[in-house]
């Protein structure tokens, strides 16, 4: 998916696609001090990326998360307290007022790639 | 205004009740109620009495409340017999001299065992059987005895027979009568009756009297009888029916019968009008009510008649159906066709020993009374037709006779009943208390039980309640939505039974055969669980890994910052000093947090991701396996240390424990499962509060199910006593295995039992007497998951592979950064969120 905002994106490689559990599971990566859940969903051949703080418990664990849908919507459940947040926005659906950050990927090469806004 | 004084005299069943049925009325606040309790302890279940002796405590048989006195400022005399009313000054003086001024009385005196005046009825080791009293001084005796006589062969009789076979005495029931329950039940079923109950190793006599009871040869008695036989024998049990206890009407100059009991009328109120009599001390057209179900009413009827509002006694059925020493008897209405010109229909199969018969009017069209020996099913139907004067089929013969083309049971439909329909006797339930209760919300037969307490007396009622609740539902055109979740429109039990059909490995395969969407966190599970309850492969597999819920992906518990906690099995709660040091070391070497659980474990947390197989290598080496701490599954076997070194112990309840934690760890279930083994019934393992219960008796092993601690603690149930070890592995591989098969998700054992349409009566069914010839199918399937069992973290730290799905970062070997423990008390403890702030700022 690519925006207008792209070219302002500072495209960071953090693993291979290969590195990435291909059943639906999730993964961490660390790229400085922030450390990034990645999930590649193998039906759609697409990788997500959120930000890995759980905002409710503030612990680093969304990658650990279960993997779903609720109706057309990519979710992944915290493993803590279980909501749960949505893929490709990184909105929480129990609660509208809580939103982690999600990132642009795209894979090249082989290569899991993240704007990082620059 | 001043408060008026309500005396009441007796606190037994009915007494108790009566106070319940005050505490719930608006006229309670007008009163000031003082009670006596002749016995020292308050009101319990004293139709349960029998339970006792299979394992019951005191508390297990209070009906009282906790708090239920002071809460609702009653006073209690306990221990204190009423003794004299004074009706012209309107004043009850105690045995200890306490006087209270009434307003108003209720004598709730209940009833005393007629002794027959047999000489030497008064020997010592003989007993009544009334009380717990009574009870713990016949468990005194039968420890030094091995022959046991229950004189009469009535219902209460049987059910001391019972207590008599379960102390290990040799039993014997001696009856006068030429059959047993011979006001319940005729003589083709008394005949029945006899040769099941002697099939139990108990020796029934009919038609003897008694002459005398003398110094016995062998034993401590000789109970000499008038045709010239007799029986030697240690302990000796009256049973020959109740007396209303009036004495203290009498002596006041109240009515009475010409055989006892205190006349009341309508409104329960005797000659008096200030006070009123309830229960089996009351007399009510001419007529004595021996039931507890009755006396419940009677106490009712005294509430609402001090509140003015509309209600009387009309007279109550006496119709019984109950478990006499594991036999089904049941009695209706006018059991013995004594009505005139009725016609008598009786089924009888001398293979099973079932006595079915029917008593119907002379024009075919009513029913008038039933008997049911060995097959009680009929028993709610019958009653309806009978309560209802429900028009019968066009060949009353019908009802009774088995159906065996297809053609479903005759009986007759919930829907034909009235709303005024009785449908629970114990506590007094309609068919619209239900109907109301089922549109209120109440839609699952738990939720039913807990809001109209219908079916949680004697049980007798549950099917029928089950019918009333589903034919609601189906009216109300409330298809109940039991969907696990969006992405499959199936209950647990349904995709249970796809996995064994249809050989399901996966959840993909699932997903593609019957599901929609990508799942979510509660499918996966599910059917994650599911797959490991039925194939038992290493959860961590490639497809699987993925289903695990937060703590089964890790195999570790996840605490709140994102770390882990790690409890090794112990089983039994038996660990050497040389496993407790290596506890000690790794705990120490990785500077985790450490703390005993209550399943006597030991809980190490604060432990990284990435830590996790280091740490089980070194657990692992010295011998430890998982604990499936974190998983819907098999918890622990606590067990007290048993007789081996326990003064009191009976059994090696240790041993016990090891030999069935071994044989279930590791099996996944709906919710987690924790089981006790206690070695005597001091119960020290606190086996009554687990899914299941083992305690130790002189007799073999009682078996305890469905109690759970936690938001919502429940006792366990007594299923079945006297076990050896082998039939009682039998029964738990049955009993958790038809969990495991049918529980929804998340439902622990108590819900699903609850749930279950018959309830406990039911699960007895299926797993003592195989009703739906699965038992051999759930012990198989039981030992196919036993065959099957690894240890999770030893195939996992023997893979290089699989230890790395474990590290916190895929790209990186750092730890997490963001994980702050600080010191408490000479541990660490992870750090606050205004601690963690603090921190940063430095």
């Amino acid at each position: 998916m690519q925006t207008a905002t792209e070219l302002d994106l500072n495209w960071v490689d953090v693993c291979a696609l290969h590195d990435l559990p291909d059943n639906n599971m999730g993964a961490a990566v660390l790229h400085e001090e922030t450390q990034i859940a990645l999930f590649y969903i193998k039906q759609i051949d697409q990788v997500f990326a959120l930000n890995n703080l759980d905002p409710f418990s503030g612990a680093n664990v969304l990658s650990r998360g279960i993997i779903g849908s609720v109706g057309d919507e990519l979710v992944v459940a915290s493993p803590i307290y279980k909501e749960h947040f949505n893929l490709k926005t990184g909105q929480c659906l129990e609660d509208e007022g809580v939103s982690i950050a999600a990132y642009p990927t795209k894979v090249t090469e082989g290569r899991v790639l993240i704007g990082l806004s620059s | 205004m001043s408060k008026k004084t309500l005396v009441v005299i007796g606190n037994g069943m009915v007494g108790h009740k009566f106070l319940q049925s005050m505490v719930n009325s608006d006229v309670m606040q007008d009163y000031q109620i003082v009670t006596f309790c002749e016995e020292t302890r308050l009101a319990y279940d004293r139709v349960q009495l029998t339970s006792f002796f299979s394992g019951k405590s005191e508390d297990d048989l209070s009906l009282v409340e906790d708090n239920f006195f002071e809460d609702n400022n009653i006073t209690v005399h306990t221990g204190d017999r009423a003794k004299h009313i004074d009706r012209k000054s309107k004043v009850v003086t105690s045995e200890k001299g306490v006087s209270i001024s009434y307003d108003k009385l209720v004598l709730a005196t209940g009833s005393f065992p007629f002794v027959p005046p047999i000489p030497g009825h008064e020997r010592d080791n003989c007993f009544v059987y009334r009380t717990i009293d009574d009870l713990i001084e016949i468990s005194e005796a039968g420890e030094t005895s091995k022959v046991g006589v229950v004189i009469g062969g009535g219902l209460l009789g049987l059910e001391a027979a019972k207590a008599l076979k379960d102390l290990g005495l040799k039993t014997h029931v001696v009856e006068f009568a030429p059959r047993l329950m011979a006001v319940q039940i005729d003589d083709g079923a008394g005949a029945v009756l006899r040769k099941k109950i002697e099939e139990l190793d108990v020796s029934v006599h009919t038609q003897k009297n008694t002459q005398n009871i003398v110094d016995g040869e062998e034993c401590v008695h000789r109970m000499n009888f008038a045709d010239g036989s007799h029986i030697e024998t240690d302990v000796i049990l009256f049973s020959a029916g109740i007396r209303p206890r009036d004495d203290i009407a009498a002596e006041c100059g109240l009515a009475l019968g010409e055989r006892g009991g205190i006349v009341v009328n309508d409104s329960c109120l005797t000659s008096d009008d200030d006070i009123y009599a309830i229960g089996e001390c009351a007399l009510w057209d001419g007529k004595i009510f021996g039931l507890v179900a009755p006396g419940y009413q009677m106490a009712q009827v005294v509430a609402d008649h001090l509140a003015q509002k509309d209600n009387a006694f009309t007279g109550a059925d006496m119709s019984t159906k109950l478990k006499l020493m594991g036999v089904d008897v049941a009695s209706i209405g006018d059991a013995h066709g004594v009505t005139d010109k009725a016609k008598v229909y009786t089924y009888v199969n001398g293979a099973d020993d079932v006595y079915k018969k029917i008593v119907v009017s002379e024009d075919n069209t009513r029913l008038l009374g039933a008997v049911l020996i060995g097959d009680t099913v009929d028993y709610g139907n019958l009653l309806q037709l009978k309560l209802n004067d429900i028009p019968l089929p066009e060949y009353p013969d019908s009802l009774i006779l088995p159906q065996r083309d297809g053609s479903g049971a005759t009986g007759l439909g919930v829907e034909a009943l009235p709303d005024a329909a009785q449908i629970c006797s114990c506590y007094d339930v309609s068919k619209g208390d239900i109907c109301q209760a089922v549109s209120d919300g109440s839609t699952t037969m738990g939720a039913l039980k807990e809001c109209t307490k219908a079916a949680t007396g004697c049980g007798g009622c549950a099917a029928l309640v089950g019918q009333v609740l589903n034919k609601e539902l189906e009216k109300m055109g409330m298809d109940v939505n039991t969907d696990l979740c969006e992405h499959f429109a199936f209950t647990r039990q349904e995709l249970y039974h796809m996995v064994r059909v249809e050989g399901i490995k996966t959840f993909d395969e699932m997903l593609d055969k019957h599901g929609k969407g990508y799942g979510c966190d509660i499918c996966k599970p599910t059917v994650g669980s599911i797959l490991a309850s039925c194939w038992n492969e290493y959860v961590l597999d490639q497809p699987h890994a993925a289903l695990q819920d937060t703590n089964d992906r890790y195999l570790a518990n996840m605490q709140k910052n994102g770390t882990y906690s790690i409890v090794p099995r112990i089983t039994g709660g038996e660990i050497t000093p040389d496993k407790l040091i290596v506890l000690g070391q790794v705990g120490k070497k990785y500077n985790l947090y450490t703390k005993i659980t209550g399943g006597q474990r030991v809980d190490l947390f604060g432990a990284r991701q990435e830590q996790l197989p280091v740490i089980w290598k070194e657990l692992i080496d010295a011998g430890f396996e998982t604990g499936h701490a974190y998983g819907k599954s098999l918890r622990t076997v606590k067990s007290c240390v048993g007789d081996t070194w326990c003064r009191y112990g009976l059994a090696d309840s240790v041993s016990a424990a090891i030999d069935i934690e071994n044989r279930y760890k590791g099996l996944r279930s709906p919710h987690k499962i924790k089981l006790a083994v206690s070695g005597c019934t001091r119960e020290c393992a606190e086996a009554q509060s687990k899914d299941v219960g083992v305690i130790a008796t002189e007799n073999g092993w009682n078996l305890y199910v469905c109690g759970n601690g936690g938001m919502k603690p429940r006792h366990a149930d007594l299923f079945a006593t006297g076990l050896d070890f082998e039939t009682m592995i039998k029964y738990i591989d049955r009993f958790l295995m038809f969990y495991v098969k049918t529980a929804d998700r998340l439902q622990r054992t108590s819900t699903w039992m609850m749930n279950l349409e018959g309830g406990l009566d039911y699960l007895r069914e299926v797993v003592i007497e195989d009703s739906l010839g699965l038992a051999e199918t759930f012990e198989q399937e039981m030992q196919t998951v036993v065959d099957a069992y690894e240890c999770e973290w030893k195939r996992t730290v023997e893979s290089e592979e699989r230890t790395k799905q474990f590290s916190t970062f895929i790209n990186t070997d750092k730890p997490d950064s963001q994980i702050v423990f600080v010191p408490e008390r000479d541990q660490l403890r992870p750090a606050r969120q205004d601690e963690l702030t603090s921190t940063s700022a430095d």
